[in-house]
């Protein structure tokens, strides 16, 4: 018997790719974006917010009907502090380095759009078993735009992938940098995980027509 | 006064909240379609900055960081309670947004009406809860520096979408390629705008100033800038003494 009838499948695989939050829904963009020069801070922040959107959407779904919904948005917020406190004191005990390149955008994961997104859009109208799984679906969603993001911009920016140097070392001239080849500072910057971004967004509506935007 | 411009043109320029940090992306993605709805939340968000950071900077000064319930007496000098600002700040966000609303809603009919929709976004809008949060790390040292920043940083928001609105408005009789269109060249452009305000890191370098690193990707703490700055005196005065010794 399979673990998860297909509807509930279509919960976790749709985020993945035709609904991705980030380069369909715009989703989450805020604290995405500025955290991806490093593969490793990019993983952990997709860790948090799977944790944070698996936990965060059972609690509001279970709770759902006796909120009231004037004061939704102030009680979701809330669910959200609370979970984002605790990923934020753990990573300060067992990653201190790690939580200080994250610095406010651990925080920041409150206001993440997704979350908010997926409480409202989904798990207020949804069983606390389907909303986990739609919750684990976006959060995957996410991390795995900003594990592409941060893989390229680390590769082609630092030429190391987790602090790892896989294409020799630039000082010593190994690797592909004796046949010189030069780390593209550009990558590092700001700026050019928008860039990174725009051009997934391009390779996935050019292989899927059906998502291009009316002009 | 000094510090009070200083403060007042890095918030704007240098550390854009949108180019610098991305903070506020959605919303500026979301609502910049129109110029004249770009205006309207821009013009929200510079207000709801503008009264939370303040606010916050009170909350922290006064009960969240170690030490701050000293006022209570000698005895609650130890306690710290920095680990609760997350909670505290949004909660003070959504309140003010809340009671903003309802005072705009009473006493100005036509601007509630020109805001409206925007103001409960803005409660989940990562640029107000990043204020605070910025506030916070970078230790503004009063109130009034708190008060600039908070306004400044809006500012610096409300140019970033006005910009993007009137180069979207403009770009829809472009012939962008299909699958880049709306989303796509809205991310490119703004990459290559974020570019560009790369370019105001060298504006508030003075005198004998070290360069600002604007380009680092994450937040510097202070403790990391003043190392960064040791090194950087300690490579001055060898290559000083290099120079002596030829």
């Amino acid at each position: 018997m399979a673990l998860l009838s297909k509807k509930d499948a279509n919960l976790i695989k749709d985020p993945l790719a035709d609904n991705n939050p980030i380069t369909i829904q715009v989703l989450g963009i805020c604290s995405a974006l500025a955290i991806t020069a490093e593969l490793k801070a990019s993983v952990v922040m997709a860790i948090s917010v799977l944790f944070v959107l698996g936990v965060g959407n059972v609690v509001i779904s279970l709770i759902r009907n006796i909120i009231p919904a004037k004061i939704r948005i102030i009680v979701q917020l809330v669910v959200v502090a609370a979970l984002v406190i605790i990923v934020d004191q753990v990573l300060k005990a067992f990653a201190y380095e790690l939580s200080k390149t994250l610095s406010v955008f651990v925080g920041l994961i409150i206001t993440n759009c997704i979350i908010m997104g997926r409480f409202e859009a989904f798990a207020l109208g949804n069983g606390p078993w389907k909303a986990f799984l739609d919750g684990i679906g976006n959060a995957l969603g996410y991390g795995i735009i900003l594990v592409i993001v941060g893989f390229f911009r680390e590769l082609l920016g630092s030429g190391t992938l987790f602090g790892m140097k896989v294409l020799g070392d630039p000082v010593a001239k190994t690797g592909l940098y004796s046949i010189g080849y030069e780390n593209n500072g550009f990558m590092i910057i700001p700026p050019a995980a928008l860039i990174v971004v725009g051009i997934i967004i391009w390779v996935q509506r050019s292989k899927n027509r059906a998502l291009i935007e009316e002009a | 006064m000094l510090e009070h411009l200083e403060l007042f043109f890095r918030s704007i320029f240098v550390d854009n909240m949108v180019f610098a940090v991305f903070l506020g992306m959605c919303s500026y993605l979301a609502v910049s379609k129109k110029v004249s709805t770009a205006v309207g939340l821009g013009a929200a968000v510079i207000f709801v900055l503008g009264v939370t950071v303040p606010l916050n900077w009170l909350l922290d000064k006064y009960l969240l960081q170690d030490g701050a319930l000293v006022w209570l007496g000698p005895e609650y000098a130890d306690y710290d309670l920095s680990f609760l600002s997350f909670i505290l700040f949004i909660a003070t966000i959504a309140t003010m947004v809340q009671l903003v609303e309802i005072v705009v809603e009473k006493f100005s009919p036509s601007l509630y009406n020109s805001l409206g929709i925007f103001l409960p976004l803005i409660a989940v809008n990562c640029a107000i809860l990043g204020g605070s949060l910025f506030m916070q790390t970078r230790e503004i040292p009063n109130i009034g520096l708190a008060l600039n920043y908070g306004i400044s940083s809006g500012i610096g928001w409300f140019l970033a979408i006005l910009a993007i609105a009137a180069i979207r408005e403009k770009i829809r009789y472009s012939n962008v390629p299909a699958p880049l269109r709306g989303l796509g060249i809205t991310f490119i452009i703004t990459g290559l705008m974020g570019i560009g305000f790369q370019s105001f890191g060298g504006m508030l370098t003075g005198d004998n100033e070290p360069p600002e690193e604007t380009q680092s990707t994450t937040v510097e703490t202070k403790e990391e800038k003043e190392i960064k700055k040791e090194i950087e005196d300690k490579e001055e005065a060898i290559s000083y003494n290099e120079a002596l010794n030829k």
